[in-house]
């Protein structure tokens, strides 16, 4: 309770960040009671780790059973604003006001539009680990993160651009035509590279591929063949017949004019044709495609191969008029262009080197000798050439000149090889031919003679570069270096450059913008222009691409310039995370793909092509080697597989602020990171995992089917190893991570069960077996199930790599393992055992990730020693920062049912903030009036889904739509593609009023997932929800019978029969408001509840708070010293804080405290009870309230057991406090007799006394530290022993066991068949206790001045009754019991009554005070209400014909039917069965029992279910 | 073996709405495919079960009933799925007395996440029931009868057409790639 200061006013809503189990309860107790929620989690699913476990201990109940009616409440509630793959960046303000600024990262699928179908998961090319099984299992990187996951939705994991794609300048998916020829699916890839580039046959050849210069595989070992893997596919498309490109059809009635038709001129006609604009290319030459054809030689780049790409952009309905150059654009547009583009690129201009002798005859610039060459026009070359100059142009000069027969080529590189954009293999294939490349060298002279050429002198290229007085750069010249060459002619390569000199007059001003490409002609765009210089292909594409959108943004009338656009990042990885990876066996090393290539005699004798590409197998070899950078490919398989438009590639995180008054964090924990502690051996033996692997496994849904199965071999164990406390009790968490005990044995009990001739082998320190349930549990798991319990500490770990086992080193405490052992009189050693197992398990620990500590940082909240959330000492789940709230194990480790105790008691503080502002920010759906059915004959709809392809490719959903069409009351059938889209929904609604419709049948899929979405349709059609009924035809018939589409249309039709004659019988359905007493009945005054009284009253709701004794404060009077949160942290004081309690209580004017008076009497449901209290003196009166909680504690155990009460020296925890806490000079509290602290030289204290054999009484260890360390402290000389069972100080309050052995204090282990003898003489004689050492096996004999035992905490007296009263159940041991162990803590399962603190099992202080927070949470969401609905789908009794014979209610788990004596029954007698609406749960299980038939289920009536099943029978109908 | 064709075959298979439903729901997520005999029936609780109205159904023609509830100790409702145990075995009394075999009405319990387990059990279910043959009942509750139309016999273990015990069940990732 630390005092806020409060925003004025406050805001009506919360933000939880979190969507497990702590986060799903508070936003749902949040949402109930009147308050927004946005409930933020970084996944792209809620559940948190509670959705991967299998069962829960120590019930073995399914985990997926219970938390998914959770996950779906949550998912659909009205008030809750569910906002996945979402994280929270700041927050800002005081409490009562926050502003909460998040970040949503793109999911790429839009989960509004998502209808969950898993078709993009099926073509989705990329495997990546699945995290979700914990790394043992492969799923999509297009995925949904587990079947039941909300909201149902697939998402696409995807870091960002790849690097490959960053560097292209066309922003080619090069990943993603990667990964689909990796799967074989080279149809697929050849339409991705499409996507990008509609040149792929070119680029796969001739491309210079930054590509492959940014492969992050090159950090590595050798980049991806990116070119060649392209290629590969354009071959393959061509093998097999490309696929022929259909024309596009004319949409706009714009017409542009592409002056060019090179690579950007084809490109920009390309994208505006299927745009749906008209596009005509002028070609000036006789032949379309520019350089690329009058460029590139044949034997590089096939001229066929060319005019298939060409075909293809010509086909899309491209108009290409050759030999038409186009001088005056302008005219163009006066003909009637709505836009020109100039894309005229290189210039057919030649340039010259500057060089003497330039003009003689045989000197021949390389562009135009190639452009002869590829237009087929003759070219004299004698048989010595040399190509100057350098370049990727020189090289193809020489190469086409050697081919035309020249004998001696050489080529003069002014630079080192390794600088041009060539493989060094394309080089020496080059001098293979017998061509000679010099680098460094430069032409200085032409050498000529009559005119001709006779030689050229060169030179060596000196450092720097000079700059000619034309402007040229050209290189130094080493002096002295010159030498000369006898040649006959010359080819030059000069820089080429694109320039606009084809113009007219009257252009010279013409220039274009470099972004928009726009000129200042409108409707003229430019690309190229003046001043660029070559470039090359892939970058003609690009602009070619961007003169084209800016085409169409100036058709559109739209500004020309781009809008700033968000991009996703590029992917870049550093060598060292990369060589982590090989080293970490996720990457294998393997060398690049070489293609194969011409034999060198016959490349030099043709133009054939010499590279001839990846075979089929180098091809899915190489591109296995891909990295995947990006995780998804960018493939677009999803894309055209999606058939409700829901992807988008192009997604990018985006910011948002919401207000909120206050903030609950429950980010939960990661499990231990064991593969960073190398002594584990995890990552490294196959055959060690995780136990949240093994529970991954163990369930039936996991990757092995429920099988537990060893990695390395697929094997069944035959011995299995648990090792404890991996991750927690040690040197880096000195914390006890408290639920691995229990794990553990729930896990050795499924396997045992899975396989019962498997032996387990738990190896544990302690079994903290500490809560509810839970000693019995493990009592049974060494019992029924045989596993075995060694207490031991690992040593060493290590595999036999004959057979994957792994042989363990440990020592074993002998002592502790058996009592047939302990019988034994022979001393034991201790033993180093040596063992093998097929599986070792290691049961991590909790810790908080960096991520979340980081996150707390940036929020402003404190972490405590341990790096978990910093609690408030007496305000658990207060954080440091007001306002802000954390729960579940960001504060402690802890499990399930606390996480939950957290929630709700989280909840509970913010109400009590946000009160003011309730129901200010929340809404209720609004629906017409519905419209009254009940007496019209029944007119059905029938509507049948495709699910896409799911239900569609299995199952004839027309016939089946035909066949309802002619069904008894059908008065419309028809199929849909997605039922569920908004689309469907909304064409739902309009045919329940076209037709005039009053109950609807959906055939589709589940109704556990698609029922709400339905109903809320037939709602908006002003029809009550309960006349829908569905066909479940997905995942009940297609996808399991999905290999006979015959037979599975045929049980389609027949669910379909079912389904409509189910509706036709169906009626509506009506909820009631009854009125809610808002007021509550809190039972007992101590530290539970005072502050579920509290909880309530602050939010405004009066409170009875009922104490029986005279005085409040419970058994919170006895409690001295508070415990440290961690060994370094003040311990709080108790009596201070009770002090403030009371206070706080008394002055409350909400709260009517009633001392020395009980409850005798309670009657009435939930939201309106009456209960007599009875006062001194046997003073009666009634009280109203709404809600009840249970809070009448615990006590502690004041049995005979241990000579307790014989001696005045023997001491119980609570008298041993006191006695501290009065110095040692004060009597114990039953026997008068006076201790002096100071003269003790021994205490003994012993554990686990009478009743704590049977249950663990949770909190005696850690008040038995705490109690001997506070003796220690006043008198350090005292030696202090303690004889215990296990030691379970489990979470923090491991600190103390850790501070108890620094400070020197004895443990002394015994067991069942060991137990200490106490000899007591009666007086005031010397105590003596037997025990025997636990390692050396002989017997001790103490003499202790002090002996205390640890007298377990045992129910309240009057429990019994109480539970009478109320109707409340009561476990075995006589603690309250709640409605169920995990997910219902504090809820009984009687409606409207709830328990808190040790009413329900002996609790530290911090966790009654949360419980009780927790129950007055569960209690405001009915209190926070006027009214409640009743009613629904439950029982009813037809009294007529009600005998009265008690069946119904000796049946009912519930215990709701009653006889009620005023009500007639058949043949008027009275005595006929009630059945109360407001608590009847609906289970039906009366209906079945009742020998008269006199109860319906509503919903579930005879009638209804009849006529469902035996419909099957009737002769069915066929299609017509 | 019977001469009953699959696709002939009526087996109602009432299945709790918290745990079996679910389960068959998660059959068909993990494309486990059964035999397609099996007509889900959705019911609050198995509790719900009423013993006459399962005679009807046999009645007019059931060749088999599953019913198919929590796990024990599981059941949402407490102790439906006890109850609903104690009426199986009461239907099988009955409809031995006037001569069905038992064998034609079974209890199964699971939990929501066996989907495996539910395609298993449909599939002995729907061996057992086939191994009795048709139910006289058809014939006398007037449901025509097409034996021997559109489809094996069972026991013939046609390639692919359901049968498939838990021994040749196709692990979801082979799904998977299958589908690709």
């Amino acid at each position: 309770m630390i005092s806020e200061r409060l925003a004025d006013p406050v805001t009506g809503a919360v933000l939880v960040l979190g969507g497990g189990i702590a986060g799903m309860q508070a936003s749902l107790d949040l949402a109930e009671q009147g308050f927004r929620v946005y409930l933020v989690e970084s996944k792209s699913a809620i559940g948190g780790h509670m959705a991967q476990l299998d069962k829960t201990f120590p019930t073995n109940d399914c985990a997926m059973c219970t938390i998914s009616p959770k996950l779906v409440d949550t998912g659909r509630h009205h008030n809750i604003s569910l906002m996945v793959d979402t994280e929270v960046l700041e927050v800002e303000g005081q409490a009562g006001d926050f502003t909460v600024t998040l970040r949503h990262k793109p999911r790429y699928i839009d989960p509004t539009k998502c209808v969950g179908c898993g078709d993009c998961a099926a073509v989705c090319p990329v495997s990546l680990p699945d995290h979700f099984n914990e790394g043992l299992a492969q799923r999509r990187a297009a995925y949904k993160l587990y079947p039941q996951a909300v909201p149902n939705a697939y998402a696409i994991e995807k870091l960002g651009v790849a690097p490959c794609r960053n560097a292209c300048p066309a922003g080619q998916r090069s990943q993603g035509y990667i990964a689909l020829i990796g799967e074989g699916r080279y149809r697929e890839a050849f339409r991705v590279i499409k996507e990008d580039n509609p040149f792929p046959s070119v680029c796969g050849r001739t491309c210079h591929h930054p590509c492959e210069g940014h492969c992050a595989r090159a950090l590595i070992d050798e980049p991806v063949s990116i070119m060649a893997l392209k290629r590969f596919v354009v071959d393959f498309a061509l093998a097999y017949g490309r696929e022929k490109v259909e024309s596009v059809a004319r949409t706009r009635p714009e017409w542009i004019a592409v002056v060019g038709s090179g690579p950007a001129g084809l490109t920009a006609a390309h994208d505006l044709v299927k745009l749906g604009y008209g596009v005509t290319v002028f070609e000036a030459l006789p032949v379309p495609g520019g350089m690329m054809r009058v460029g590139i030689p044949a034997h590089r780049l096939p001229k066929g191969v060319l005019q298939q790409d060409i075909d293809d952009i010509l086909a899309l309905g491209v108009v290409l008029k050759t030999n038409s150059p186009i001088s005056d654009p302008r005219k163009l547009l006066e003909e009637g262009f709505n836009a020109v583009c100039l894309a005229t690129g290189i210039s057919a201009r030649d340039h010259s080197l500057g060089l003497e002798g330039e003009e003689a005859e045989g000197v021949i610039s390389a562009a135009t000798f190639l452009r002869k060459i590829n237009l087929g026009q003759p070219v004299a070359i004698g048989s010595r050439v040399a190509v100057v100059g350098g370049g990727i142009t020189a090289l193809d000069a020489a190469a086409v000149a050697r081919r035309l027969g020249a004998e001696e080529v050489i080529v003069a590189l002014d630079r080192p090889r390794g600088e041009l954009p060539a493989y060094s293999w394309e080089m020496e294939a080059l001098e293979a031919e017998g061509i000679r490349v010099v680098e460094h060298t430069t032409a200085t002279r032409i050498v000529t003679g009559d005119g001709r050429v006779t030689g050229v002198e060169f030179a060596r290229v000196g450092k720097g570069m000079l700059t000619d007085e034309r402007g040229r750069r050209r290189p130094t010249v080493e002096p002295g270096t010159q030498s000369s060459l006898e040649v006959d002619t010359v080819i030059v390569t000069v820089g080429q450059q694109s320039d606009l000199c084809f113009l007219d007059a009257g252009y010279d001003e013409l220039t274009s913008d470099p972004q928009t490409l726009s000129s200042q002609i409108p409707g003229l765009f430019v690309v190229g222009g003046r001043k660029t210089g070559a470039s090359f292909i892939i970058e003609a594409i690009a602009l070619g691409h961007r003169v084209a959108a800016s085409i169409h943004r100036y058709l559109q009338g739209k500004p020309l310039e781009e809008p700033e656009r968000l991009r996703p990042p590029a992917v870049k990885f550093s060598r060292e995370e990369l060589q982590q990876r090989v080293r970490d066996g996720g990457i294998t090393l393997s060398p690049r793909a070489e293609t194969a290539m011409l034999p060198t005699q016959e490349r030099v004798t043709g133009f054939r092509e010499v590279v001839l590409g990846l075979t089929d197998r180098q091809a899915r070899a190489e591109a296995k080697r891909c990295l995947q950078c990006g995780l998804c490919s960018e493939c677009l398989a999803c894309v055209y597989a999606c058939g409700v438009d829901a992807i988008d590639h192009e997604m990018v995180e985006c910011l948002e602020q919401v207000h909120v008054g206050s903030v609950i964090l429950a980010p939960g924990y990661q499990v231990f990171q064991a593969e960073l502690s190398q002594e584990y051996g995890l990552g490294r033996y196959p055959n060690v995992v995780t136990s949240l692997q093994l529970e991954r496994m163990l369930s039936a849904s996991g990757p092995t089917g429920g099988q537990v199965l060893r990695p390395s071999d697929g094997c069944p164990p035959r011995r299995v190893a648990f090792l404890q406390c991996v991750g927690s009790r040690d040197q880096s968490h000195d914390y006890c991570s408290a639920v691995c005990c229990m794990y553990a044995t729930k896990e050795a009990i499924l396997v045992r069960e899975h396989s019962p001739n498997t032996e387990v082998h738990i190896l544990m320190m302690d079994v903290r077996a500490f809560s509810k349930g839970y000693q019995a549990y493990y009592d049974r798991a060494r019992e029924k199930y045989g596993v075995r319990y060694t207490r031991s500490r690992i040593s060493a770990l290590k595999e036999d790599p004959e057979n994957g086992n792994l042989i363990l080193r440990y020592v074993r405490d002998s002592a502790s393992t058996t009592s047939e052992q302990l019988s034994h009189t022979i001393p034991h050693q201790i033993s180093i055992v040596e063992d093998s197992f097929d599986l070792v398990v290691l049961s991590v620990g909790m810790e908080i990730s960096p991520q979340v500590r980081s996150m707390a940082r940036d929020l402003g909240i404190l972490l405590d020693d341990y790096g978990f959330c910093h609690t408030v000492a007496f305000d658990p789940v207060q954080t440091s920062r007001p306002g802000v709230f954390a729960i579940g194990p960001f504060r402690e480790p802890k499990d399930i049912p606390e996480s939950v105790i957290d929630a709700s008691g989280a909840a509970g503080r913010v109400a009590t903030l946000l009160a003011p502002a309730r129901d200010t920010l929340t809404s209720a759906p609004t629906y017409p009036a519905e419209r009254a059915v009940g007496h019209e004959t029944p007119r059905l709809g029938v509507f049948v889904c495709h699910c896409g392809s799911n239900i569609a490719a299995y199952v004839d959903v027309e016939d089946v739509a035909a066949v309802a069409s002619r069904l008894p009351d059908v008065v419309h059938a028809e199929h849909l593609l997605y039922a569920c889209s908004q689309d469907s929904t909304a064409l739902i609604q309009q045919r329940i009023t076209e037709h005039d419709l009053n109950r609807v049948v959906v055939a589709s899929c589940s109704p556990l997932t698609h029922g709400p979405l339905f109903q809320d349709c037939l709602q908006k059609a002003g029809l009550n929800p309960h006349l829908l009924a569905m066909a479940n035809i997905r995942n009940h018939c297609s996808w399991v019978h999905s290999d006979d589409p015959d037979l599975a249309t045929k049980k389609a039709k027949d669910l379909v029969r079912m389904a409509v004659a189910r509706a036709s019988a169906l009626s509506p359905l009506f909820k009631l408001p009854a009125p809610v007493r808002r007021a509550a009945l809190v039972i007992g005054g101590g530290a539970a509840g005072m502050n579920a009284a509290l909880t309530l009253a602050e939010q405004g709701f009066p409170v009875h708070l009922v104490e029986r004794e005279h005085q409040l404060g419970g058994n919170l009077r006895h409690v001295r010293y508070g415990l440290p949160r961690s060994g370094n942290s003040e311990a709080p004081d108790p009596q201070a804080y009770l002090a403030v309690l009371i206070s706080t209580v008394t002055a409350q004017p909400e709260i009517e405290v009633h001392l020395a008076t009980e409850v005798v009497r309670t009657r009435g449901f939930v939201g309106n009870f009456t209960s007599r209290l009875r006062g001194e003196a046997g003073a009666e009166r009634e009280v109203t309230h709404g809600v009840t909680i249970v809070a009448t504690g615990g006590e502690e155990y004041r049995g005979p057991d241990y000579g307790y009460g014989s001696h005045p020296r023997i001491l119980s925890l609570q008298e041993f406090e006191a006695c501290l806490a009065a110095e040692g000079t004060r009597a114990s509290a039953d026997s008068g007799t006076w201790i002096d602290l100071a003269g003790v030289r021994q205490v003994v204290m012993i554990q686990c006394v009478g009743p704590a054999e049977e249950y663990c009484s949770r909190i005696c260890c850690a008040l038995a530290l705490k109690n001997a360390l506070r003796m220690k402290q006043a008198h350090p000389a005292t030696q202090i022993i303690v004889l215990h069972r296990d030691i379970r100080t489990y979470g923090f309050k491991e600190s103390l066991y850790r501070q108890a052995l620094r400070e020197g204090l004895l443990f002394v282990r015994y067991d069942d068949a060991s137990r200490p003898i106490v000899e007591a003489p009666t007086g005031d004689g010397g105590l003596r206790i037997r025990t025997r050492d636990p390692i050396l096996g002989t017997p001790i004999t103490l003499e202790p001045d002090l002996l205390v035992l640890a007298m377990p905490m045992v129910p309240a007296r009057g429990n019994r009754a109480l539970a009478t009263t109320l109707k409340v159940p009561l476990d075995q041991n006589g603690w309250f019991l709640e409605a169920h162990v995990k997910l219902r803590p504090v809820d009984f399962a009687n409606d409207g009554i709830f328990l808190a603190g040790a009413a329900h099992y002996p609790k530290l202080l911090d966790e009654t005070i949360v419980q009780a927070q927790a129950a007055a949470s569960r209690a405001s969401v009915i209190l926070a209400k006027d009214s409640m609905s009743i009613g629904g789908a439950i029982a009813q009794v037809n009294p007529d014909l009600c005998v009265g014979c008690l069946t119904c209610v000796r049946i009912c788990p519930f215990g709701v039917p009653q006889i009620q004596t005023e009500t007639a029954g058949v043949g008027g007698l009275m005595g006929a069965a009630y059945i109360e609406p407001t608590i009847c749960q609906g289970c039906g299980t009366c209906i079945g029992e009742c020998p008269a038939q006199a109860i319906e289920l509503l919903h579930y009536r005879h009638e209804q279910l009849e006529r469902q099943v035996l419909s099957l029978f009737e002769p069915c109908l066929t299609s017509r | 073996m019977s001469d009953m064709s699959q696709a002939e075959m009526q087996i109602v298979a009432y299945s709790c709405h918290y745990c079996a439903y679910a389960a068959a729901d998660l059959a068909g997520v993990l494309r486990l495919s059964y035999p397609a005999a099996i007509r889900i029936v959705e019911v609050p609780c198995t509790g719900r079960l009423d013993v006459l109205e399962v005679l009807h159904a046999f009645e007019h023609g059931a060749d088999g009933v599953m019913v198919a509830g929590c796990l024990e100790g599981d059941c949402h409702f407490q102790a439906g799925n006890l109850n609903a145990r104690r009426r199986v075995a009461r239907v099988k009394e009955l409809i031995t007395a006037v001569g069905l075999e038992p064998e034609r009405i079974e209890m199964f319990n699971l939990s929501s996440a066996m989907g495996r387990q539910f395609a298993d059990y449909a599939v002995k279910m729907t061996q057992q029931t086939a191994s009795l043959g048709p139910s006289p009942l058809r014939a006398a509750s007037g449901r025509v009868s097409r034996t021997g139309a559109g489809g094996d016999g069972l026991g013939t273990r046609r390639e692919g057409s359901g049968d498939v015990g838990p021994s040749t069940q196709k692990t979801p990732a082979a799904h998977q790639e299958r589908q690709r």
